[in-house]
């Protein structure tokens, strides 16, 4: 008994129900077509694969989120910084910035980074040194971030013909999309630096009572500026996957609104937005179950004029499932029926 | 007493700075009274059609200096932008409002409001679904026309018999509207034998285009012999998930799509792509014509058609360095 609520009380069994849950009701509804795998031109092709691989830009965004989030704080400039991040790498790439380098990947791909880096820090500094509230500050690169990446690309959707540039997303190592194996190096590094050095409780004291961490000795100021800056090159590397998916930068449609999906799967992850407690492996099971929504309603053919409304019932049916409140509500009713 | 002195002398002072800002308003107008002031909300830059479409504005009005001013807002694919924009047109005291309206409802009461200013609105492109009396003049395409034909050369490229997946524009967009309508009423009424297996939206996005065609591609397989989107960037972004497929787009899969960006004369070029049908954006010329006869007073026909034409693979290459956007 004890070891199953150890395991019901992890934060990760239910975002890791629920997806199971959405798994099983597509391999119901297309007759195990969903999980087919099959071998084309040397790796692995099936809608799992598709799943893992336009979910990582989110998988990605939501660990720095959880990051932030833990401080109690919040960055809604992610999508803008995907791309600042993409128009960097796609002007260096396709020749019209930094001329000098002649298109070299890894140069572009560092900027790209480096860019993302002073987003972060940006916000950071704003937050941390300048004590704004988070959701103002990062507003303001939001909004200005979207017109930085126009005036990089001058407006237009820069296009880059680089088979080096198109691996970050359509790469495959051992059978196995690329994308997946930054998220995995990613995951590893944020736990490391989560579980195995002080960083982590630091971080939870941070979000739980900042004065009170302040007084105990914790640098508040430095951890807050940190997470943002973690947050942004994250966001940098999301926007690197989505610009060498399309093979060009399209800077209004880059990550347009994907910072609120991001927060949803923090929250579905059941990682509080008021800060304090966090998981980074169970806001990565909520960006997947996000990314299986969309996969499912495309895979049962949802008509376009309401996929919006299934999605949002979707989310609402989670969230709710989510909530200590509701379930322990719903086992007393089921208790109070059981002895009636 | 100093304070209310001071008080005084600040009222003072600003009830003279709103007479300076009243003359100065006037002086403004009256300067601007024999130059076209035309506002041009646009929806934002979603892909290459609507950079070049924005090109050619820009570039007409900034020849023309002398006798146009252009007030351009930018929208982000957002109505309430584009509200917002109208708005301070209309505030602005603008001789004509030019729109591109990114949805086709909802734009009732702000032209109403332009209306009642007096201020005549040119419809570039999209149309807005409201009353006749709301709006002067709509410069664009006929999208049903560009579904009809493009369902034609489909059908010449699959022989008359297939199986079809259609990527849609934004929804309740209408051009994603209009080249639905066209495109799948012509197959339904000729091409009997072509069969729409599925159509869904990508937003008129590669990104989305690319992702709605894996997932076609995950349920029907070899099935589909054709793809049909509403404009060229859903197209790449389609041929970059066929490819990943492991079939040949163009080859195995033929792709017909609407718009006529460089992009897509590129991949017809490389054998990629089929057929692209012209939807011309270098609309400024026409659009400040318009304008320029609206302010006159004169008439100008409700539909102004652009000039179009179709576009297919063997004309590509050499097709390709004589286009502009």
């Amino acid at each position: 008994m004890k070891k199953i609520t150890r395991i019901t009380g992890w934060q990760a069994f239910w975002p890791i129900m629920i997806l199971l849950g959405i798994l099983i009701f597509n391999v119901i509804i297309t007759g195990g077509s969903f999980l087919e795998m099959k071998i084309v031109d040397h790796h692995l092709y099936g809608r799992i694969i598709d799943i893992i691989r336009n979910g990582s830009k989110l998988m990605l965004l939501s660990i720095g989120l959880t990051l932030v989030l833990a401080t109690g704080g919040t960055d809604i400039s992610v999508g803008s910084t995907m791309a600042i991040s993409g128009a960097v790498a796609c002007s260096i790439i396709s020749g019209t910035l930094l001329t000098g380098v002649g298109g070299n990947v890894f140069v572009a791909i560092l900027v790209a980074l480096l860019a993302g880096a002073a987003c972060g820090a940006w916000n950071g500094f704003l937050v941390s040194k300048i004590k704004i509230q988070p959701i103002v500050a990062t507003m303001i690169l939001m909004v200005a971030g979207r017109g930085i990446a126009q005036l990089i690309t001058r407006g237009k959707i820069v296009t880059v013909n680089s088979d080096a540039y198109y691996f970050i997303n359509g790469g495959y190592i051992f059978g196995l999309p690329f994308p997946l194996f930054i998220v995995g190096f990613a995951l590893l590094l944020s736990l490391l630096l989560t579980k195995r050095t002080a960083f982590g409780l630091f971080l939870e004291a941070t979000g739980c009572n900042s004065n009170a961490s302040k007084f105990t000795g914790i640098h508040v100021s430095k951890i807050k500026f940190l997470v943002y800056t973690c947050s942004g090159i994250l966001a940098a590397i999301a926007g690197l996957i989505e610009s060498a998916g399309i093979k060009g930068a399209d800077c209004n449609n880059a990550g347009l609104m994907i910072e609120l999906d991001a927060i949803l799967a923090v929250a579905i992850g059941g990682t509080s937005l008021n800060g304090g407690r966090f998981s980074i492996p169970a806001s990565i099971v909520g960006a997947i179950i996000l990314q299986s929504i969309t996969t499912t309603v495309y895979a049962i053919g949802v008509p376009p004029e309401i996929i919006q409304v299934i999605k949002a019932v979707l989310v609402i049916i989670i969230c709710l499932f989510q909530s200590t409140q509701f379930k322990t509500a719903m086992m007393n009713k089921l208790r109070i029926r059981k002895v009636a | 007493m100093k304070r209310k002195l001071l008080g005084l002398g600040l009222c003072v002072a600003m009830v003279m700075s709103m007479f300076a800002g009243c003359s100065k308003d006037a002086a403004e107008t009256s300067a601007g009274g024999d130059k076209l002031v035309v506002g041009f909300a646009q929806i934002g830059q979603e892909s290459g059609w609507r950079d070049a479409e924005t090109a050619s504005i820009q570039f007409y009005a900034g020849q023309n200096l002398d006798t146009i001013e252009l007030k351009f807002a930018d929208a982000q694919q957002k109505q309430e932008n584009q509200i917002k924009a109208i708005k301070s047109f209309i505030e602005m005291k603008v001789d004509v409002i030019g729109l591109a309206p990114v949805v086709e409802t909802g734009w009732d009461a702000v032209f109403t409001e332009a209306k009642e200013a007096g201020i005549p609105i040119v419809l570039v492109d999209r149309m807005a679904d409201v009353g006749d009396d709301l709006y002067s003049t709509f410069i664009g395409s006929d999208f049903i026309l560009e579904g009809k034909n493009a369902a034609d050369e489909m059908a010449t490229l699959l022989g008359g018999s297939g199986k079809i997946v259609e990527l849609e524009g934004t929804v309740g967009a209408s051009a994603a509207n209009d080249r639905k309508t066209g495109f799948d009423d012509q197959i339904a009424a000729q091409y009997p034998d072509i069969q729409i297996l599925e159509s869904q939206t990508g937003d008129f996005t590669r990104s989305k285009g690319k992702e709605v065609m894996e997932s076609f591609l995950k349920t029907y397989g070899d099935e589909i012999k054709g793809v049909y989107a509403h404009n060229d960037d859903m197209m790449l972004g389609a041929i970059e998930a066929i490819k990943e497929a492991g079939f040949k787009p163009g080859v195995d899969i033929k792709a017909v799509s609407i718009d006529g960006v460089k992009g897509i004369f590129e991949a017809m070029a490389a054998g990629e792509a089929n057929v692209t049908i012209e939807c011309n954006p270098l609309l400024g010329p026409q659009f400040f014509d318009a304008c320029a006869k609206l302010k006159a007073g004169e008439k100008v026909d409700k539909w102004i058609k652009s000039d179009e034409g179709i576009y297919r693979q063997d004309t590509a290459a050499t097709d390709l360095p004589t286009r502009k956007y």
